[in-house]
């Protein structure tokens, strides 16, 4: 899969990001480098102003997962019909699907909770069923805006490595909009580093580390060296800015 | 060791305190204002024969039932026209505010047109419409229909129009995203979000409707629906029989309570799983 985009010129200028299959990017910069933006033009909510984005597979648009900073579930719907949304959405009856909601909710380690209704779930548990939703299409890009960012510190811990292994299980390529520079250099393989006004990419960093990656990585000193790069980027960017 | 069980002591007391005062303030949440209602009727009864009140000016509780079980036949059947008066302009009201609460999210252009005769319908009072109502329409069933259903149908349109437009943004961008079209969209977001403000118009609607009814009674008069208990009351004080009209009174507002907990109640049901409102304290 590839694609480049320039994007529109506020928001966002000659941007260019090629992303292959498999691939686990983290957009970091501060507020207002268009790291949203970059996601909606991505997901077509919006339409770059000049530029494209190219697909390599026909259908790369057409099944993506999303996952936003909110949990963004339907209060009025269990667990299990949240999750069952997108298909419900494309017009495929439930029996149809019941093993893949049920499969992914397991994954996520709420199969208990199928028949809960949001407002009885932790903050955690409702990200979880919101990155459910995002995979039970098994698509092949999950776009994630800042997914954990409202969560307390170990929630968001043990979210990202939930996060790594889902991954190593589905397979699938992630975009990952944060502001955390620690979470950005734990989960991904290339940290993009973004600056604001005009929004723009400053780095790309990769981060050359394999996975499985565990608490032992967190700790590291290569982890503690990537994290001095990936800011010391991101202080040039708010620098710049300033 | 010992401070801690006395701690733990104190505790269970302070609870023990707290959940009597519970028990309590449960009680005395149906006890008093039992008691303010026996207290009432006893001074009015008192009032009435101690200063020997002829009971044209006001009739004595004993003899308003008397009129309620000795008319019960003539106000239970003024009762049920009234009640269906009433819910038939609900009915009409949840059809017409719920569809065209659709039509204005639906399509700008439309609320731009219409949302503002919607207001002047509603802030024009009822009782001077009615009387025009009954000229222009024929039937005067459906003039006194009509004017119910005017009153009624006001919230439940703005407050739908309202819970239509508040649907999660995320949740928006979500469906346009999964390539919803404008039907599941209405059907599995916005109807859901909108179905809580719905509800809560439905209880302000309710109430409304009984009084749209018992203003059509008045207006039209008992041409348009045979004997309402409106109509009643306002002939029983033309007779003089205030015990009736007495009677006919505490029936229309047992009516209105009735609907209002008869809507309280569909809208726990709906709500009591899923939304806020419907929350326990220690939930």
């Amino acid at each position: 899969m590839e694609k480049t985009f320039h994007g529109g010129v506020i928001a966002l200028r000659n941007m260019n990001l090629t992303v292959n299959e498999g691939d686990f990017i983290s957009l970091l910069g501060p507020s207002g480098c268009g790291k949203s933006t970059a996601l909606k033009l991505v997901t077509g909510l919006m339409q770059p102003t000049s530029g494209r984005i190219d697909w390599a597979s026909d259908n790369g648009s057409g099944n993506l997962g999303v996952v936003f900073q909110e949990p963004t579930l339907m209060p009025w719907a269990q667990v299990m019909d949240n999750v069952y949304l997108p298909f419900r959405i494309r017009g495929v009856p439930f029996a149809e699907v019941r093993d893949e909601v049920l499969e992914v909710l397991r994954l996520v380690g709420l199969e208990k909770f199928q028949r809960a209704f949001p407002r009885e779930l932790s903050g955690g548990m409702k990200m979880r069923v919101s990155i459910a939703r995002a995979l039970v299409t098994k698509p092949r890009l999950i776009l994630m805006d800042e997914p954990f960012a409202a969560l307390d510190e170990i929630t968001r811990f043990k979210l990202n490595n939930d996060l790594l292994s889902l991954r190593e299980k589905i397979g699938c390529t992630v975009i990952f909009v944060t502001h955390s520079v620690f979470e950005s250099v734990f989960l991904s393989d290339r940290v993009v580093v973004m600056a604001a006004r005009p929004g723009r990419v400053i780095e790309e960093l990769t981060v050359d580390a394999p996975y499985p990656r565990s608490e032992e990585f967190r700790t590291s000193v290569e982890y503690a060296r990537y994290c001095r790069l990936a800011s010391t980027a991101l202080h040039r960017a708010t620098g710049e800015a300033a | 060791m010992t401070n801690i069980e006395t701690d733990m002591t104190h505790v269970d007391q302070e609870e023990a305190a707290r959940a009597r005062r519970d028990q309590i303030l449960k009680i005395a949440k149906w006890t008093l204002p039992s008691l303010v209602m026996v207290l009432t009727l006893l001074g009015w009864h008192l009032y009435v024969t101690l200063w020997e009140v002829p009971h044209y000016i006001l009739p004595g509780p004993l003899l308003v039932l008397e009129k309620l079980i000795n008319d019960w036949d003539l106000l239970w059947a003024a009762t049920l026209t009234t009640g269906r008066l009433t819910l038939l302009a609900l009915v009409f009201a949840i059809l017409g505010g719920g569809m065209l609460a659709v039509a204005f999210t639906q399509s700008k252009w439309i609320e731009m047109s219409f949302f503002p005769y919607a207001v002047i319908l509603q802030v024009t009072p009822v009782v001077a419409i009615a009387p025009l109502l009954q000229i222009y329409l024929d039937s005067p069933f459906v003039a006194a229909l009509l004017c119910a259903w005017i009153v009624a149908f006001f919230p439940i349109l703005s407050n739908t129009t309202v819970g239509l437009k508040s649907t999660d943004r995320n949740l928006e961008d979500l469906f346009t995203i999964y390539g919803a079209s404008r039907w599941q969209r209405l059907r599995y977001l916005a109807a859901p979000s909108a179905l809580p403000y719905f509800l809560s118009g439905l209880k302000i609607a309710g109430g409304l409707a009984l009084i749209g009814a018992v203003v059509a009674e008045f207006v039209i008069g008992r041409a348009g629906t045979g004997l309402g208990l409106a109509s009643t009351l306002l002939e029983a004080s033309y007779r003089f029989n205030f015990g009736r009209l007495y009677a006919a009174l505490i029936l229309i507002s047992l009516m209105g309570v009735t609907i209002f907990a008869v809507m309280s109640l569909i809208s726990h049901l709906a709500l009591f799983r899923w939304h806020e409102s419907a929350l326990k304290k220690d939930g």
